[in-house]
């Protein structure tokens, strides 16, 4: 079957049908929130608790993934699994790093068979681009995997909670401890809905505050050695880039903005982690300074240089549904307007008034994008898992501006296709792309296009601009993609906006 | 007219391939001290590939060639004179020198049958340069003169300082040779790359002395330099003002006029007409 794309969607799901559509969709579903009885909470041990509840086969599992790439607790739980050979598991991760790599076993012995998550890279990622994972991986968004989980769509039998910081009762927060990872924001809607919630913590203390995870919904506590290892929270680079390409990328993004007419007083942004971003937040913040703009909020992902600018006074607020760094950490204790939200809050789009429908703007990445403005952050051009959507789409859609940064041409591949490999954000809700050299303006967006008619930025149509690429590069051949599919894109509504299909494995 | 000029080393192909989407008015392609001279012909070669194969609107081409005094200039010069390139950018030029490549390009222009004509920016980088200036700058291929303040220093045996006293008196006789021959007046790179503030205070202080352009050696220093040696948005809007008045009908047998209690006589209403020309071609 196809979707509103013209995408291929397996026969037993919901397919895409366009933003229209998802407009329409108010009802939200939700389940009992599953509060505790246990008074007795700790539990001596992973492996005691997988005799205590039990965990058996076939059950689904769940964890955040605030910690990132120094997380620990996901691989005690595989360790787990493997030990007691338990078959067809489910795991649904928040999102997979490399340091996840034993999970890689796990999938090739079918002790794990599925997984749902909003982002994977590394070695799990690469396992299942090339097909060992038994049924489809699904990629959720930030704010689809909260609206899963409340309406029952995604059940979890045992959500394990990382805290680096909790009391006896299971009453606890990122925020202080020696693994501090900050908002925990991911995992609140598995705290209210799992059927079993466990806290796995290195930090029991008697005064928690504040409180992001409620005792009343924990069972389970488990005190362990250490939850992971604090220097793998950090995403990326911490600094603005320095490559005069980039640069050019992120001053010409604040020019845009400007002369869109949203760089005033109130303004809300987000940006992401990584040099671009960095870069695009620090013209910013110049323009600000030098026109003295005060905006309301930043959201998402907060680094460093978002703290910098609350602190400055140049942001009022800062909504954190994770922190990329540990300045953004211990921003938390220090700032009461850098405030804790949970992933619902940020984007669940069922929500009353989730964060990312008031945000002004929006920059977002792309691996590939394409004529229609489709863009890709899942696959990379050969089809192999590199990343997924987590808030992508989600802010796509809410901003009232969303601009996508990119290089026209990196290392002679080009970044604008004709169609991308994977579509991981509808065209429909991507309004600009501003590549080094020159600006593409979605059509859809006329308003915009009016706007910008006496610019003196180089502003062209996106065909133009793959022109150019192609006068670099010559056409690239596209890559042929096999007829198995291992993976789908579930966007925020819950419907499949892609297919992700099989690749070869690279050691055979 | 020139604002701005980037020296880009012509053995990097990655920085080849962006070396028009900074927005300076002019690319050099350094042949000279970029290269190693192991590398020389492995980058004359990239070079000359990559303007076969590339186009550019509106970026002047600029071939930094080896100094005539080498055993690399005729090689450079045989295959990188071509309706590809603009200018021929020449290191330590001397009157004799400069003439002499003058001939040159005359010759293989000739035999090319190209459709351009080549001119030549000679830097001025030795005291005789400095000395020999205006006969440098007289010459008709010559389009404009870059200071190259870095070999003077050597030349002069003094320190380059923040200050610029050391070079103070050849950029004023740069600035006087170029305006005495109507051609443009080059400032010297600013090394410091990180430091923008410092990249400011060097461009308006060579501004202020009368030169029209000024080369860089880093991509994020062009702005700054674009910035700086542009007319302001309120030059441009006077200029307009005083364009309007002259045309009216009125105002076209009067010798002079004022607008805003101003005098405006004839070489205010040319200054006027360059500052327009140039926001139209620098798309201010």
């Amino acid at each position: 079957m196809r979707n509103a794309l013209n995408r291929f969607v397996p026969d037993e799901m919901l397919p895409y049908q366009g933003l229209k559509h998802f407009k329409q969709l108010k009802t939200r579903k939700c389940i009992p929130e599953v509060l505790t009885k246990n008074t007795d909470k700790s539990v001596s041990s992973i492996s005691a608790l997988f005799d205590l509840i039990p965990i058996k086969d076939g059950m689904t599992l769940s964890f955040h993934h605030h910690l990132r790439n120094g997380d620990a607790v996901l691989n005690m739980v595989a360790h787990e699994i493997k030990k007691r050979n338990l078959k067809n598991m489910t795991l649904a991760p928040s999102s997979i790093f490399p340091i996840h790599e034993p999970l890689v076993e796990l999938i090739k012995s079918k002790n794990v068979t599925q997984i749902i998550t909003n982002y994977m890279n590394g070695p799990v990622a690469d396992a299942i681009s090339q097909g060992y994972l038994e049924k489809v991986v699904i990629m959720d968004t930030h704010g689809g995997r909260p609206q899963a989980i409340e309406s029952g769509a995604l059940q979890i039998d045992v959500a394990f909670i990382a805290v680096p910081n909790c009391d006896s009762s299971g009453n606890g927060n990122g925020i202080y401890g020696k693994n501090a990872c900050g908002s925990l924001g991911y995992s609140i809607a598995d705290m209210k809905y799992a059927k079993h919630k466990v806290v796995v913590t290195d930090e029991i203390h008697q005064e928690i505050n504040p409180i992001e995870i409620e005792a009343k919904y924990i069972d389970y506590i488990i005190k362990v050695d250490t939850i992971g290892d604090i220097s793998g929270i950090v995403s990326g680079t911490t600094k603005p880039t320095k490559d005069p390409v980039q640069l050019k990328i992120a001053k010409d993004t604040v020019r845009l903005i400007e002369e869109l007419g949203y760089l005033k007083d109130d303004m809300s942004f987000q940006t992401g982690a990584g040099g671009t971003s960095l870069a695009v937040a620090d013209e910013l913040k110049k323009k600000m300074i030098k026109y003295n703009i005060k905006g309301s909020f930043a959201s998402g992902g907060i680094t460093s240089y978002l703290v910098q600018m609350h602190e400055i006074g140049l942001f009022k607020d800062l909504y954190d549904v994770q922190c990329f760094d540990h300045e953004a950490i211990s921003s938390l204790s220090r700032n009461i307007n850098h405030h804790l939200m949970s992933a619902s809050k940020y984007a669940n789009p069922y929500e009353l008034n989730p964060i990312v429908n008031d945000l002004d703007v929006v920059i977002l990445g792309a691996t590939e994008i394409d004529l229609d403005f489709n863009v890709n952050v899942t696959t990379d051009s050969n089809g192999k898992i590199i990343g997924g959507s987590g808030g992508h789409s989600d802010t796509a859609y809410g901003a009232k501006l969303c601009i996508i940064t990119t290089n026209l041409v990196k290392s002679r591949t080009i970044m604008i296709k004709n169609q991308v490999t994977t579509i991981t954000t509808p065209g429909e809700s991507v309004d600009c792309l501003v590549t080094e050299r020159g600006i593409a303006i979605n059509p859809l967006r006329k308003d915009l296009i009016e706007k910008l008619k006496d610019s003196k930025l180089n502003i062209l149509p996106i065909e133009k601009l793959l022109e150019k690429a192609y006068q670099m590069t010559g056409v690239p051949k596209d890559k042929e993609k096999s007829n198995q599919i291992i993976g789908v894109v579930r966007y925020r509504d819950g419907s499949i906006i892609d297919s992700i299909y099989r690749i070869e494995d690279d050691k055979s | 007219m020139r604002r701005s000029l980037l020296f880009i080393p012509a053995n990097s192909p990655a920085m080849l391939q962006n070396a028009d989407v900074f927005n300076a008015d002019g690319v050099i392609f350094d042949l000279e001290d970029a290269v190693l001279v192991s590398e020389k012909d492995a980058a004359l070669s990239l070079v000359s590939e990559y303007l076969k194969k590339f186009k550019f609107d509106n970026l002047e081409i600029i071939i930094r060639i080896n100094g005539l005094d080498t055993p690399f200039s005729k090689d450079d010069l045989d295959c990188i004179v071509n309706d590809h390139i603009n200018t021929i950018m020449l290191p330590k030029a001397t009157y004799e020198n400069t003439l002499e490549l003058s001939k040159i390009i005359q010759k293989i222009e000739k035999q090319k049958k190209l459709k351009k004509k080549i001119s030549i920016i000679p830097i001025i980088e030795l005291a005789k340069s400095v000395i020999e200036v205006n006969q440098i700058a007289s010459v008709a291929r010559v389009s404009g003169l870059l200071l190259g303040g870095e070999d003077l220093a050597t030349d002069l045996e003094v320190d380059r300082t923040e200050e610029g006293l050391e070079i103070l008196l050849s950029r004023s006789m740069v600035v006087l040779a170029a305006k005495a021959n109507q051609i443009d007046a080059i400032d010297t790179p600013y090394i410091k790359t990180q430091n923008e503030e410092g990249l400011l205070k060097d461009a308006k202080k060579a501004k202020g002395l009368g030169m029209n352009a000024k080369s860089c050696i880093h991509p994020n220093q062009i702005d700054v330099i674009n910035q700086v040696f542009s007319p302001s948005e309120q030059e441009i809007e006077d200029a307009k003002k005083i364009i309007q008045v002259i045309s009216d009908e009125k105002n076209k047998q009067k010798g002079a006029f004022s607008i805003d209690g101003k005098m405006i006589d004839k070489p205010i209403i040319e200054r006027a007409q360059k500052i327009l020309k140039k926001a139209k071609d620098w798309n201010l």
